[in-house]
């Protein structure tokens, strides 16, 4: 990954009529980079990523592809080439076929197709099976095809519309390690759309969370999961325990906040953040909420009683009611010490870290039109 | 497996009848049955009647039952026979590539550009078959004819000074009638295919760099083949033997095959000869279609 910029988006919008499908998105994605577009379905990930490929015109906004304006040119004519979520094999020709088929124009010597030919399907693991029909595939042998067909054209940029919802669960983790890998070998710019927000965490160097039509965040994985800036990115992006606070105080960079029961926390300050009426929005991940056994201390704890829990296998999730606070906490616990077999009703006490809250701005209001 | 439990599936045992008569093909068979059976009466035994007296003898009023394969040498041999068969032959190749040249493009804009209004395209596509057929090949006469709708249009525009004799009375008036008459079936069978194509695998054709045309030339057209090539042999296959078109607006240049079988089962009364020449017609039909067929498949194969 290198600084360079690979694709400039400047606000770009695109109208269905008078239904707004993308609002004025303005992005940048490096050279490289595995960038995904995370959203609910309807966001307009897929539009942003239909528009970068060439199969939808923005209503305005330029998009820039390797320093090119390229807004005006068909898809034919861009540097970009497509998974498509339902992989779009050609059911006339066979797997070598497939590949070879935008090798055709290039002219290549018989010798030299055959060749990049077997090493994209090789770079799949898919060696081997060039003589195969389309229809004899499996979906993750589909899958696979329609990742060496993009990358045997060697594009500057792949575009993966949600490659890997098709599949099961256990094949689409294996997949996901498989396009981490692949992306780090042939070192070109990725940009996935889904809204699985685990395979964007998984498999991103950034994330941009969508809403609306509009970007409502872009950061890391790790940042964007820790830190998420509103109340939708952090409800998106796996569970989140939200409690209403006061300001106490503000200082640089930090304001003081109570927290209801949790007491008095300090937390960071958000860029552009402002609490007009005093009264905030606050978040913990339920996996930051400890449970304590028996005689355990903490210097930070708080008591409860168990009102549900659901039994995940590896882990447990709880449901605690705490006097004063409006909805019950959730939290996560692993099955090592027998959180699958508390009583429902019983009296738990849980410890917390005062630094693991975040502060949560509104999220700006969805329109359409 | 043990001697018993081989008897108990070997012998025709009541409980195993009774469960072939609730299977889904019992129950298809019985479906399928009424239509078989009037099909079978009304299809096959006409033509086996046919066949049989193809190889009889008329004797004046008379049919002599002894085996002949006379009317065969005649229906072969006969200049006549022999210029009628080539003339329908060709004529409905005609026809159906033209029919099929022009219908392509209709259904391709109903299927790709029909948007919300396919259905009414289509309903458009049928409205000309609600009259009779009749009706619609005198119409064409109406156009073509001397003092008719083209005619008169093209001395008032002053393209040509005196009406065109070549327009009614000939093949080419029989081809234009026929195309006309046969369009809406040709139309539905190629849109039906073009609708089944996944559109995504035209945008992969486009990303992977295949421009507009070749796109279409490379998936679009190959994956619409089953549509063309029943249309082609919807259009084909009747208009071989087509009676009513020639009748009326094919003059003496523009008989047909099936204007000499009728003069033979009417006022020449050889129903013999008339039977050899149907047949004939049959075998020769059957082979053009497949020939077509293979011809469409092996161009589109060289094609990918």
């Amino acid at each position: 990954m290198t600084d360079r910029t690979m694709i400039r988006i400047d606000a770009v919008s695109k109208f269905y009529g008078i239904y707004k499908a993308l609002d004025a998105v303005s992005l940048t994605i490096g050279e490289g980079e595995f960038f995904s577009l995370l959203g609910p379905s309807g966001c307009g990930k897929t539009t942003l990523l239909r528009s970068i490929a060439g199969f939808e015109t923005p209503t305005s906004g330029e998009i820039h592809i390797d320093g090119v304006p390229s807004v005006m040119l068909p898809p034919n004519r861009r540097p970009t080439n497509m998974v498509f979520q339902s992989y779009a094999i050609f059911p006339h020709l066979d797997v070598a076929e497939n590949v070879a088929y935008g090798l055709k124009r290039l002219r290549l010597s018989r010798e030299d197709e055959a060749r990049r030919v077997g090493d994209a399907l090789e770079q799949v693991r898919l060696a081997g099976l060039g003589k195969r029909q389309a229809h004899e595939l499996s979906g993750g042998q589909r899958q696979r095809v329609a990742l060496a067909r993009a990358l045997v054209m060697r594009p500057k940029v792949l575009l993966l519309d949600e490659p890997l919802s098709a599949l099961d669960k256990k094949l689409r983790e294996e997949m996901q390690v498989e396009l981490r890998q692949l992306q780090k070998a042939v070192g070109i710019t990725f940009i996935l759309v889904t809204h699985d927000q685990y395979e964007a965490l998984a498999l991103s160097d950034r994330i941009a969370v969508m809403f609306g039509g509009k970007i409502a965040q872009v950061a890391t994985p790790k940042e964007i999961y820790q830190h998420p800036r509103t109340r939708k990115v952090a409800d998106f992006l796996g569970g989140m325990n939200f409690l209403s606070g006061r300001i106490l105080g503000e200082q640089a960079g930090t304001v003081s906040v109570d927290a209801a029961r949790f007491g008095a926390v300090n937390l960071g300050k958000p860029p552009g953040f402002t609490a007009a009426d005093g009264r905030v929005t606050l978040g913990i991940r339920p996996e930051r909420l400890r449970l304590l056994w028996d005689d355990e201390r903490a210097p930070h704890e708080l008591s409860g009683r168990l009102e549900n829990r659901a039994y995940f296998g590896e882990v447990t999730h709880l449901s605690v009611g705490v006097e004063g606070l409006e909805a019950p906490l959730s939290m996560v616990e692993t099955n090592s010490y027998g959180a699958d077999d508390l009583p429902i009703g019983a009296e738990i006490r849980l410890a917390y870290d005062p630094d693991a809250f975040v502060l949560l701005a509104e999220d700006p209001p969805v329109s359409r039109v | 497996m043990t001697a018993t439990a081989l008897a108990a599936e070997t012998s025709p045992d009541r409980p195993g009848r009774r469960a072939w008569r609730r299977s889904e093909e019992a129950r298809g068979l019985a479906m399928i049955s009424p239509t078989f059976l009037y099909a079978l009466a009304l299809l096959l035994l006409p033509v086996l009647v046919v066949v049989t007296y193809s190889f009889w003898t008329q004797d004046y009023l008379e049919i002599d039952r002894t085996f002949t394969l006379e009317n065969y040498r005649q229906a072969l041999s006969e200049p006549i026979y022999r210029d009628l068969f080539l003339r329908s032959l060709w004529i409905s190749l005609a026809v159906s590539v033209a029919t099929v040249v022009f219908s392509y493009p209709v259904a391709w804009f109903i299927s790709f550009h029909g948007g919300v209004h396919r259905n009414l395209w289509l309903f458009l596509v049928t409205i000309p078959c609600w009259t009779s057929y009749l009706l619609r090949v005198m119409s064409w006469k109406v156009i073509l004819g001397y003092g008719g709708v083209l005619n008169t249009g093209l001395i008032n525009l002053g393209v040509i000074d005196a009406p065109l004799t070549s327009l009614l009375y000939n093949s080419n008036a029989v081809v234009i009638t026929l195309v006309h008459s046969w369009a809406a079936f040709a139309i539905l069978p190629i849109y039906v295919s073009l609708q089944k194509i996944d559109r995504s695998l035209i945008e992969a054709a486009r990303d992977l760099g295949d421009s507009r045309l070749r796109a279409f030339l490379r998936i679009t057209l190959p994956l619409s083949l089953p549509g063309v090539i029943s249309a082609f042999l919807i259009v084909m296959i009747p208009t071989v033997g087509d009676y009513v078109t020639p009748r009326l607006v094919g003059g003496k240049d523009g008989m047909m095959i099936a204007n000499a079988i009728q003069a033979q089962f009417g006022k020449a009364a050889n129903w013999p000869l008339g039977a050899a020449l149907s047949v004939t017609t049959m075998v020769l039909v059957s082979l053009s279609a497949a020939a077509v067929v293979l011809a469409l498949r092996f161009a589109l194969g060289r094609m990918k």
